[in-house]
């Protein structure tokens, strides 16, 4: 299922919708800032959405428990069980008891309402802040096919996350991942494709071949990726939509890998290995053009563009191990951001430009870790055996990796953690799982 | 054994120091290195058996397909010098063979950087077997990075034996 539904977005024009909506977002009690850290989780209460058709109610119920898990799995909202409330939301229409809430100290309310006709599935709803006694933005109204009910609860829960936080959505995306299974020195991999949160996961390649590191492009529409298929690792990109593939152009007997597109997604800068010199290639993928960016013995691999497209963040052990440089995207003078001990590697600028994750190898652990782009403020996120290949939640406020462990029966798993290190949790995936990249909001 | 002479005339005409005796080759670089040695391997004198000098069996477990290399490092050692004087005078006896230089990491290490680091090793394979006289054009190199590990604990023991360029034979006179 290539989730082709178009999901609406319609203002209610319900009568009882009347607070101006920015004013209370921007200014109201209920708010969570999140890069102060937030110490305690903010109740909410997600009654199950009202059933507006017959045989809706289920719907209704499978809706609110997935917008109830996408707020909660931020670690900043914790939800009030139903058997705590006071007041039942049977009508959606009907005027909120603010009273029942904030005697169970819920701050935030969620309620709604579900049609189902045929196919096609309708969720109106709204954001009640309790404490306010009043509507957190307007009301609004989301229709999908029933086989595509989970974005638009996805759809809700952001809207819910964005008017708390401040802070864009992130709910409403997929995740492109290397799907693992069998024994360790007989791994079987291959390009799956899933929601953020684990579900819906589909294969995109079968496993015949070993393929590495899938890389969503912005847009979403498009992924590279490494196969063996020839028998040396060469760079395809694959249309998620049809599921067709081209191999990009490269030399007999030369081995390219660590592709990336630019923001524009024209071109992709990958490393090509050509004898035991490995450098950085930025090629323009309509005319198969390479332009060669790094020079030098020393291997530069792992390139990531900033998200103006301006620079790009890369590895290199010219230094003697593994460190992270920033150069300009055309290619020059390359300066040294990573100083610490240990060594860094899989550098990723955040969407929003401010920060680059990456990973850190120290005293036999690895870790996830962020800096600001200059290379100060260094700050690691985890620690284990294994962490390694970090993606960027659309918002730049989630960090997904690949955790493997330890030893014969080692596997590989995803996991995700917010950029304040808080909220480390694994993403369920029906086998084993390594280097996410973490696509954009959908449409 | 007629294989033998010409390989030691091999070794004599490249004066080459390290050049042994092909007996020492089983118990020293080649001893347990043969876990995917072809059908047969064990069978006795049979063509293509580990027996017969020609056969790729034999190459992998008596002449030695690899060569390790210390942590983050693709400088041969000594011993791997030792084995692809072996190789190198093996492929220049049996000339129908071509060979694909296979580099791998061990675990400890981002993905990227040891298909790299993989392909570093392959190649210092590679140019070593050419220096010794292989031509090039038989050779290829590839990496696998740290994706196709032979042993599987997470200790050095393990680490050591997959930090490795294998020479892969193709081709050659089947059967």
């Amino acid at each position: 299922m290539m989730c082709r539904i178009v999901c609406m977005v319609v203002a209610l024009t319900v009568a009882l919708i009347q607070m101006p909506a920015a004013v209370t977002a921007q200014n109201g009690p209920l708010r969570i800032e999140i890069t102060e850290g937030v110490i305690e989780p903010l109740p909410v209460a997600i009654p199950d959405l009202v059933a507006e058709t017959p045989g809706s109610a289920e719907m209704g119920q499978q809706l609110s428990r997935v917008i109830a898990a996408d707020l909660v799995g931020t670690g900043l909202f914790r939800e009030l069980p139903a058997s705590a409330f006071i007041s039942q939301i049977t009508d959606f229409g009907a005027p909120v008891q603010y009273a029942d809430w904030k005697a169970i100290n819920a701050q935030a309310l969620v309620t709604g309402a579900v049609t189902v006709s045929g196919n096609q599935v309708t969720v109106k709803f709204r954001l009640h802040d309790v404490f306010s006694g009043a509507e957190l933005g307007d009301g609004l109204q989301f229709a999908g096919t029933t086989d595509g009910w989970r974005r638009i609860a996805h759809k809700v829960a952001d809207v819910v996350y964005s008017r708390i936080t401040g802070e864009g959505g992130y709910f409403d995306s997929r995740v492109v991942f290397v799907s693992e299974s069998g024994p360790k020195a007989q791994r079987r991999k291959r390009l799956a494709v899933m929601d953020y949160d684990g579900a819906n996961v589909q294969y995109l390649t079968g496993s015949e071949a070993i393929v590495l590191a899938p890389r969503f492009s912005a847009t979403g529409d498009r992924v590279l990726y490494t196969s063996y298929e020839t028998g040396f690792p060469r760079i395809y990109v694959l249309d998620v939509g049809s599921v067709q593939r081209r191999v990009l152009e490269s030399q007999q007997g030369v081995m390219s890998f660590a592709p990336r597109f630019s923001p524009d997604g024209r071109t992709v800068v990958y490393s090509l290995s050509q004898g035991s010199n490995t450098d950085i290639y930025a090629m323009d993928i309509a005319s198969g053009a390479a332009r060669r960016l790094t020079s030098g013995p020393a291997i530069e691999t792992a390139p990531s563009y900033s998200p103006d497209g301006a620079q790009i963040v890369f590895e290199s052990d010219r230094s003697g191990t593994q460190q992270l440089y920033v150069m300009p995207s055309g290619g020059g003078e390359a300066r040294r951001i990573s100083f610490g001990e240990g060594r860094y590697g899989t550098p990723v600028w955040s969407p929003r430009g401010d920060l680059i994750a990456f990973t850190k190898q120290s005293k036999g652990r690895f870790h996830i870790g962020v800096m600001r782009t200059d290379g100060s403020e260094e700050r690691l996120l985890t620690a284990s055996f294994l962490d390694e290949g970090p993606t960027w939640s659309p918002n730049g406020r989630v960090i997904m990796f690949a955790r493997e462990t330890q030893g014969a029966a080692g596997r590989s798993t995803l996991y995700s953690v917010d950029i304040t290190g808080r909220n480390l949790r694994p993403v369920r995936t029906p086998d084993g799982g390594s280097d996410p990249s973490w696509g954009p909001l959908q449409r | 054994m007629k294989l033998k002479t010409p390989i030691l005339i091999f070794c004599a005409a490249l004066s080459v120091a390290a050049c042994t005796n092909p007996s020492r080759f089983g118990s020293d670089a080649g001893a347990g290195t043969g876990a995917d040695a072809l059908g047969g391997a064990n069978a006795g004198i049979v063509p293509g058996s580990a027996s017969d000098p020609t056969s790729v069996a034999y190459f992998q477990q008596a002449v030695g397909d690899r060569v390790l290399f210390a942590v983050d490092q693709s400088t041969l050692t000594p011993e791997g010098q030792r084995v692809l004087d072996g190789q190198a005078a093996w492929l220049l006896t049996n000339t129908d063979f071509t060979a694909v230089i296979e580099g791998h990491a061990d675990e400890q290490g981002t993905r990227e950087y040891n298909l790299a680091l993989g392909a570093r090793r392959a190649d210092a394979a590679r140019a070593y077997l050419q220096s010794k006289g292989v031509p090039g054009g038989r050779m290829q190199v590839v990496s696998y990075g740290k994706e196709r590990p032979i042993e599987v604990c997470s200790e050095e023991a393990c680490y050591a034996k997959n930090r490795r360029a294998v020479t892969v034979l193709a081709g050659g006179l089947t059967g």
